[in-house]
C-alpha cells in the first residue's frame, strides 16, 4: 500500500490508500478519484489520464516511456512533471506521492 | 422522477450512466446486462488477459462502490426479452416489467459464428465476452496446435497472445490480406510479415470449409480440400450486432440500429449507442457502424447529453488501437476513400506512420509505435489541415509544425 493524495484542478484533495502493483490511473479509478478518464484503459493509447507528479517524486516516479513522451507532447498544458498515470506503477517507495490534476484531459 | 433504463451493460452502457450523473441527471438509473459480470473492459481478452500479464480484477471500468455512490442500479444476469413501447418498458426474460422515460440500448454484438459443418463442435470457440475468454484461455492451456479462422483485430491479437504463450498458431484469412476491413494494403502486409516473422502460419485467400473432428475439433478443412491439424480452433469472423430487441419493436435496422447525430432512434425516447448503432457520420459522409472502445464512449455520451435535454453533434473522428507483441498500432480516422498515401518513418524500424489523404487534406492515419504522429493526426484531421505530402514525409520536420 502507498497513500497517495490526487488533486484535482479545483484543489480538492483525495488522500487513498493504493495498492503496491497497480498504476496510479487504477488507484484513482478504484478509489473513485474524479479527473481521470482513462479512455483506453491503461493502454498508453489515448493520453486522457495526464498528471502533474509532485517535485519531490518526479525521481521516484521514473522516466516517461519513449511512447507516453510522444503521447503526451500534444496533451493540453504539458508540463515538466507531465505523467500519463496509467504508465506510473504503485510500489512502496511512492508512499505520499502527490499527483495533481490538469484542467481538461486529452 | 424520470427513469432511464439502459440495455448492455458493456462500455458504451457504462459510459452513458456515468455521463448523465455527471450532467446532474435526477431520475434514476437502472443499468441491465446479460452477463453474470460488472461492466469491463473488452480489449484486454484478446490481448494482455489472454496472455497472462493482466488479471480479472483490473478489467472491472468502475469499482463496486461507484455504482452505490452514483446511484446507479446496476442489475447483472439479466435478460431483456422484449420492448413494449406503446407502455414505455422493457420485458425482462423473468416476466419483470421496467417502466423508462428513456431508453438506451447498448447491446452491442455477439462474435459471428459462421455455417460450416463442424462449427459447433468441443474445441471451436469465439472470443467477445469474459466467459468465452475464460473458456478460450482454459483451453489453450493444453493446447499445442491453435487454428484461428479470421484474420481481423481479434485474430491477429489472439495469434500474438497464444505464441507469447508458446502455442503453434495457423491463421486462416479468405480475404487476400490480414485486417482486409478497416486497414491499408500497405500496413496488413507489414503485420502480415511480422506475424509471420513470430512463427504464425499466416494463411490469406484461404477461405474454409468446415471443422473435422467426431468428438472434438482435429483440424479445420479448407475450401480446396487440404486439411490442417488442430486441437483449438478459434473463429474471429467479425461481431453481429444485437438488434433483435430493437427489430421486434420496430425501429428501424440496418446491419445496425439506425440512429441520428445525437444516437437518437426514430422513437424520440429511444436511444441506441457503441458496437449496435449504425450512424451517418457527417465528416466521413457515410453511413457507419463503429467497434470501438471510443465510439461506445463518446457516441454514449452524446445519448446522455441529449436525455439531459442539453444536445451535443456526435461527429467524431474516429480512433482505435491495437497491441500484437511489442507493437502499438494507432488509428485515427477512416481510411475509405483516400487517393493519396505518404508514409513517414521506415517499417524495417518497426515505428513508422501512414498518412491518409483526400483532395489534399488528411483524413487518416495508421501509426505504429508512433505516438506523435497518431496525436498530431486526430488533431489536424480535427483541424481540416491539407500537409504539405513532402514535408510530411520528412521526419526531420516536427509533426507539432504542421497543426494550425
Amino acid at each position: 500500500m502507498a497513500k497517495i493524495t490526487y488533486i484535482e484542478h479545483d484543489g480538492t484533495e483525495h488522500v487513498v490508500d493504493v495498492e503496491t502493483g497497480i498504476t496510479v490511473m487504477e488507484g484513482a479509478i478504484r478509489n473513485l478519484v474524479p479527473g481521470i478518464d482513462a479512455d483506453c484503459g491503461g493502454a498508453c493509447a489515448c493520453a486522457t489520464c495526464h498528471v502533474y507528479v509532485d517535485d519531490a517524486f518526479t525521481e521516484k516516479t521514473g522516466e516517461r516511456s519513449s511512447m507516453e513522451d510522444s503521447m503526451l507532447d500534444f496533451a493540453s498544458d504539458v508540463r515538466d512533471n507531465s505523467r500519463l498515470s496509467c504508465q506510473i506503477k504503485v510500489s512502496d517507495a511512492l508512499e505520499g506521492l502527490i499527483v495533481r490534476m490538469p484542467e481538461q484531459q486529452g | 422522477m424520470p427513469q432511464t433504463l439502459i440495455i448492455g451493460a458493456g462500455q458504451a452502457g457504462l459510459s452513458a450512466a456515468a455521463e448523465l450523473r455527471k450532467r446532474k441527471y435526477e431520475g434514476s438509473i437502472t443499468l441491465l446486462g446479460d452477463e453474470p459480470a460488472a461492466p469491463y473492459q473488452r480489449p484486454p481478452l484478446s490481448k494482455a488477459y489472454l496472455s497472462g500479464e493482466t488479471p480479472l480484477d483490473r478489467l472491472w471500468l468502475k469499482p463496486q462502490a461507484w455504482y452505490e455512490k452514483a446511484d446507479v442500479d446496476v442489475r447483472t444476469g439479466v435478460r431483456v426479452s422484449a420492448l413494449d413501447r406503446s407502455a414505455s418498458e422493457v420485458i425482462t426474460a423473468d416476466g419483470d416489467r421496467l417502466a423508462y422515460d428513456h431508453l438506451v440500448l447498448a447491446t452491442g454484438g455477439q462474435a459471428r459464428r459462421i455455417p460450416i459443418p463442424g462449427a459447433d463442435l468441443p474445441g471451436v470457440f469465439v472470443l467477445r465476452n469474459l466467459a468465452e475468454a475464460d473458456g478460450f484461455s482454459d483451453a489453450l492451456q493444453t493446447a499445442q496446435r491453435l487454428v484461428i479462422i479470421g484474420a481481423g483485430y481479434i485474430g491477429l491479437e489472439v495469434a500474438a497472445s497464444a505464441r507469447k504463450r508458446g502455442v503453434d498458431v495457423t491463421v486462416l484469412e479468405a480475404a487476400d490480406r490480414p485486417m482486409a476491413r478497416t486497414a491499408s494494403a500497405l500496413l496488413s502486409g507489414w503485420f502480415g510479415a511480422i506475424h509471420r516473422g513470430y512463427g504464425v502460419d499466416l494463411r490469406v485467400s484461404t477461405p474454409v470449409s468446415g471443422i473435422i473432428g467426431q468428438t472434438h475439433a482435429t483440424g479445420v478443412e479448407l475450401a480446396d480440400g487440404e486439411h490442417v491439424q488442430a486441437d483449438l480452433v478459434l473463429v474471429a469472423a467479425g461481431l453481429t450486432p444485437s438488434t433483435q430487441l430493437a427489430e421486434a419493436a420496430g425501429l428501424a435496422v440496418q446491419d445496425g440500429i439506425l440512429v441520428d447525430n445525437q444516437a437518437r432512434t426514430e422513437d424520440e425516447r429511444i436511444y441506441a449507442v457503441g458496437d449496435v448503432a449504425r450512424f451517418d457520420l457527417a465528416r466521413y459522409g457515410r453511413s457507419v457502424r463503429l467497434e470501438s472502445v471510443q465510439n461506445a464512449i463518446d457516441q454514449a455520451k452524446a445519448a446522455a447529453a441529449s436525455i439531459c435535454g442539453q444536445p451535443t453533434v456526435y461527429d467524431p473522428i474516429p480512433w482505435f488501437w491495437s497491441d500484437q507483441y511489442e507493437l502499438k498500432l494507432q488509428i485515427a480516422g477512416l481510411i475509405e476513400g483516400a487517393d493519396q498515401m505518404v508514409r513517414r518513418g521506415d517499417p524495417e524500424e518497426g515505428k513508422f506512420a501512414l498518412f491518409h489523404l483526400k483532395e489534399g487534406r488528411l483524413i487518416a492515419c495508421e501509426a505504429v509505435n508512433s505516438g506523435p504522429e497518431y496525436m498530431a493526426a486526430q488533431r489536424m484531421i480535427a483541424q481540416g489541415v491539407t500537409p504539405d505530402p513532402e514535408r510530411l514525409r520528412d521526419t526531420g520536420v516536427a509533426m507539432r509544425d504542421f497543426l494550425s
